[in-house]
């Protein structure tokens, strides 16, 4: 076994944690779509899905074959070559970001440098997802629904960023574990209030979540961006948006709510408590708020979000330079 | 209840002041009074006049400010006519007074060799839909419309389904099939051409978006299409389209009996229920005569305003569902539930009981009516409380619907808005009040008024009328009158059972009552009434026959839709589809 070596041994338990992590995302992602479901049928005075299985447990099984099995049609007047980019870019970036996610001390696939930048950077390539599959599918609900989605995510991406310099700046890293083990005394939640409300809205807009799902909105757009998407390809947007609301749950988890770090229990369950709480946010802000107007979104994303973005970090920046000057 | 409060069902008509100045300025030859039982002037003139007599109405003190409704009847086969001039298509425009709280009705003489009239659209700017389907329907010519096409009926149907000489059933005609050249052809007949509607593509900066929103469209409530012109999300313009669920209700009472054509009201306004029944069964009891005993009164009352709130609770639910919250609905079809067992146990049916009948009602309270009542409005008002704190105080909630899609009453008025859509605006026009009918008279309740006439005031102002059923049926709870559930009339339908027993003459009596069905003497009558969604009324000819001769059902929603580019110009899309949700209309209700 001496071809065994250390380092290929590290490599390979580095790949095989890569692709624990890659399915345990996508897995995530759509046990959510079920676990919503019945959280909504909790608040809203239902059952939801619980006919499949014991308390509606193989209803994700059910749900996959059956949108495996459906006709993948390709309108003829779509443009073909966007039209099936589109879905598998929705769902690489997201998934792609989860790589920069320190989720125990021991478990993470990349431990970049530039960790933050690197999730910024994939949530800007997943607005194209947005723009090729509302372009490609020659539909102006899809037209209507990919201009909302672009406008949006362009704004609400602006400050997403800016909110997070706050905490850059207190862990004088974009590298992510520097940033949980900068949370280790004093989770940045509390320093970082204005930053951490901020970067919620904008997770929340960048995932097309309710009451941000504008590019969407069923009662306005009939589905919006993804009206003419059967089949699998669908079924990607759909996952994307789940993996999506995971990895920002993930994201606040890391860099708000100090990642692993946490009493008595181990590691791994700090970090899925936390990281499931958050989902639940994501549930419940669906099931109990209407939908503001696009245009308010709008205003209310450059007007109230990005000047609070702006004072937070200078804030943060007087305060650390009086406390530490250089 | 106030006395003061005129019931002009029973005031004489003939001395109706309207009357004598249309005498004054036409002269006495030229106006013809008809003696209906309408409860309103009827008046004949001559068509030379028609748009000058509407101008003095619409202009003079105390206003004819809304046209209430048009349409025409093919007096061809008409028998009893006596008196009357003579006309083969009769128009007839239906004004409304709110500062008089009177009607006049004013009829035109048609020749079937010259079917012209001129167009009212200018005076009157909802006579544009009515005059469309009257065109669609009879086939007569309104000179100067700007857009005479069919509104309910096919662009590609041949002849005008309302006159008596076209097919009534589907055995006059030949099996229908649809191949597939057919339907392209019905498709390009649907195809939207601006240029038709005066509208332009482009203008100097901007070339338009023409969205087809519907037939299908989560939001559009139905089957029902608006055509909007779009400049980015703003809608510049847009032509709503209906038509879709047509289903030729006022020809199917054409060939019913006075009896079997109930079931069919019940589908007019589909979440209405028994409220359908109410004006047609009025209508038909006075043709008949039959003044109806307290206890069915009383019952039709609790039964009416049951389906009110099941109708507001639906209104509710997908009001707050197009603002975009998606709980509500639940919750209000669990209360939609709640009143649909007690609906179910005391009719026999949910959606559709046809449960009044001709004389008073289909059956007794069964007993136990009054637990399973009174549980219910013990339920309702704390969910109500809910709605409100959960719901209409949330800040986006009312940053969606406050002076979004508003209009003043006069803009109301003028496009034949009634109902809570009406008094959104403030104005103060409840029929239950104003014109008490069918026993409202004897309850005590408030009629909530809005005041911006926006998109929230449309949503509370359903709340509070909720509140005030529930008090109506309280009050119906606490002091059910005792005795029978039917008149005791020769009319009655079905009579009364033990009636039959007596000897040969009762037993034929009973026979012909329920196989051909009551024969009503020649007359008109006409009753309206608070609907849900706003006034309500059937229009019935007897020709004295088993079957009505004509049938016109005059619905809230239709001028509801009217309205909707007037209001909506320069507003965006997710206005548009708040304002879809408030003006609570069902497409049944709107194409019949």
């Amino acid at each position: 076994m001496n071809w065994l070596s250390e380092p290929v041994a590290a490599s390979l338990i580095a790949m095989l944690q890569a692709l624990v992590i890659l399915l345990g995302a996508v897995l995530l992602g759509a046990v959510m779509t079920v676990v919503e479901r019945r959280l909504l049928g909790l608040w809203q005075d239902r059952y939801g899905p619980n006919r499949v299985g014991p308390f509606g447990s193989l209803q994700l099984i059910a749900d996959m074959i059956k949108i495996f099995f459906k006709e993948d049609w390709i309108p003829p007047f779509a443009d073909r070559t966007l039209y099936v980019l589109a879905p598998g870019i929705a769902m690489a970036s997201l998934l792609l970001s989860f790589m920069i996610i320190p989720i125990t001390p021991g478990w993470g696939v990349a431990d970049f440098n530039i960790g933050l930048l690197f999730f910024l950077a994939l949530a800007g390539i997943n607005v194209y997802a947005v723009l090729f599959g509302g372009w490609a599918s020659g539909n102006k609900y899809a037209l209507l629904g990919a201009m909302r989605a672009s406008a949006q995510t362009l704004s609400y991406e602006v400050f997403m960023g800016l909110a997070l310099m706050g905490v850059v700046a207190m862990a004088g890293s974009f590298n992510m574990r520097e940033i949980v083990n900068a949370q280790e005394g004093l989770w940045f939640v509390v320093p970082q209030f204005f930053g951490f409300c901020t970067f919620l809205i904008a997770g929340i807009a960048v995932t097309h979540r309710h009451p941000f799902d504008q590019p969407e909105a069923e009662q306005e757009l009939a589905d919006g961006y993804h009206v003419e998407y059967s089949s699998m390809k669908f079924g990607m947007f759909f996952i994307g948006e789940y993996v999506g609301m995971v990895l920002v749950s993930a994201l606040i988890v890391t860099l708000f709510f100090g990642g692993w770090h946490g009493p008595w229990l181990p590691p791994i369950v700090w970090f899925s408590l936390k990281t499931a709480a958050f989902l639940v946010l994501f549930v419940l802000l669906r099931a109990s708020l209407p939908r503001p107007r696009y245009d308010r979104v709008m205003s209310f994303g450059w007007k109230v979000c990005l000047p609070l973005t702006l004072i937070n970090l200078l804030v943060t920046g007087a305060v650390i330079l009086i406390a530490d000057p250089l | 209840m106030s006395a003061d409060t005129p019931t002009p069902d029973h005031a004489a008509a003939a001395d109706d002041p309207v009357v004598g100045a249309l005498r004054q300025r036409l002269g006495d030859h030229a106006v013809l009074e008809q003696a209906t039982l309408t409860g309103m002037p009827v008046v004949w003139i001559p068509r030379e006049s028609l748009s000058e007599v509407l101008k003095f109405l619409r202009d003079m003190p105390e206003p004819f400010e809304m046209l209430y409704d048009l349409s025409a009847t093919d007096e061809r086969l008409r028998a009893n006519r006596r008196g009357l001039p003579a006309s083969d298509f009769t128009v007839f425009y239906h004004l409304m007074s709110i500062a008089r709280n009177r009607d006049v009705m004013l009829k035109v003489a048609l020749a079937e060799s010259d079917l012209k009239i001129p167009s009212v659209v200018s005076l009157y700017p909802n006579a544009n839909w009515y005059e469309r389907e009257v065109w669609d329907m009879f086939g007569i010519d309104f000179a100067g419309h700007p857009h005479l096409t069919r509104l309910l009926m096919p662009p590609t149907w041949n002849g005008h389904p309302l006159r008596k000489d076209h097919g009534a059933r589907a055995t006059e005609f030949d099996p229908y099939t649809l191949t597939v050249e057919g339907q392209d052809v019905e498709q390009k007949a649907l195809q939207f051409k601006p240029e038709e509607w005066g509208m332009r593509r482009e203008n100097e900066d901007t070339e338009f978006m023409f969205l087809n929103l519907g037939p299908n469209h989560p939001s559009a409530h139905g089957a029902f299409r608006l055509v909007l012109q779009l400049d980015g999300e703003e809608i510049v313009d847009c032509v709503p389209d209906i038509g879709y669920h047509h289903r030729g209700a006022e020809k199917m009472a054409e060939r019913q009996s006075w009896h079997s054509f109930i079931p069919y009201t019940d589908r007019i306004d589909y979440t209405g229920g028994v409220m359908n029944n109410l004006p047609y069964i009025l209508a038909v009891e006075k043709l008949a005569g039959i003044e109806v005993p307290e206890r069915a009164k009383t019952i039709r009352v609790m039964m009416a305003e049951m389906f009110r709130i099941t109708s507001h609770l639906l209104f509710l639910g997908t009001y707050l569902q197009d603002l975009g919250a998606m709980t509500p609905v639940f919750f209000t079809f669990t209360d939609r539930q709640k009143a649909y067992e007690v609906i179910e146990a005391i009719t026999g049916f949910r959606m559709h009981p046809a449960w009044y009948r001709i004389g008073g009602t289909a059956m007794d309270l069964p007993r136990g009516w009054d637990t399973l009542v009174q549980g219910f409005l013990d339920w309702m008002p704390r969910r109500l409380v809910e709605y409100e704190r959960a719901m209409m105080e949330n800040a986006i909630v009312r940053e969606r619907t406050r002076h979004i899609a508003a209009y003043t009453t006069r803009e109301a008025l003028a496009w034949g808005v009634t109902g809570p859509n009406l008094r959104a605006t403030g104005c103060d026009f409840d029929l239950r009040k104003k014109r008490p009918y069918g026993g409202y008279e004897n309850f005590d309740f408030e009629v909530p008024l809005g005041s911006n006439g926006d998109v929230f005031d449309r949503g509370q102002i359903r709340i509070e009328e909720m509140r005030q059923s529930l008090r109506i049926i309280q009050q119906c709870v606490d002091h059910m009158p005792a005795g029978d559930y039917k008149a005791d009339h020769p009319l009655t339908t079905p009579p009364p059972r033990e009636k039959m027993l007596q000897h040969i003459e009762t037993l034929i009596t009973h026979f012909l009552q329920v196989s051909w069905g009551p024969v009503l003497k020649p007359n008109e009558s006409l009753q309206m009434i608070e609907a849900t969604k706003g006034i309500n009324s059937y229009y019935l000819t007897s020709d004295g026959n088993t079957m009505s001769y004509r049938t016109r059902i005059r619905t809230p929603s239709f001028p509801h839709l009217q309205q909707i580019p007037a209001v909506m110009r320069g507003g965006f899309v997710p206005d548009l589809i708040a304002h879809l949700g408030s003006i609570d209309f069902v497409m049944a209700d709107v194409d019949r």
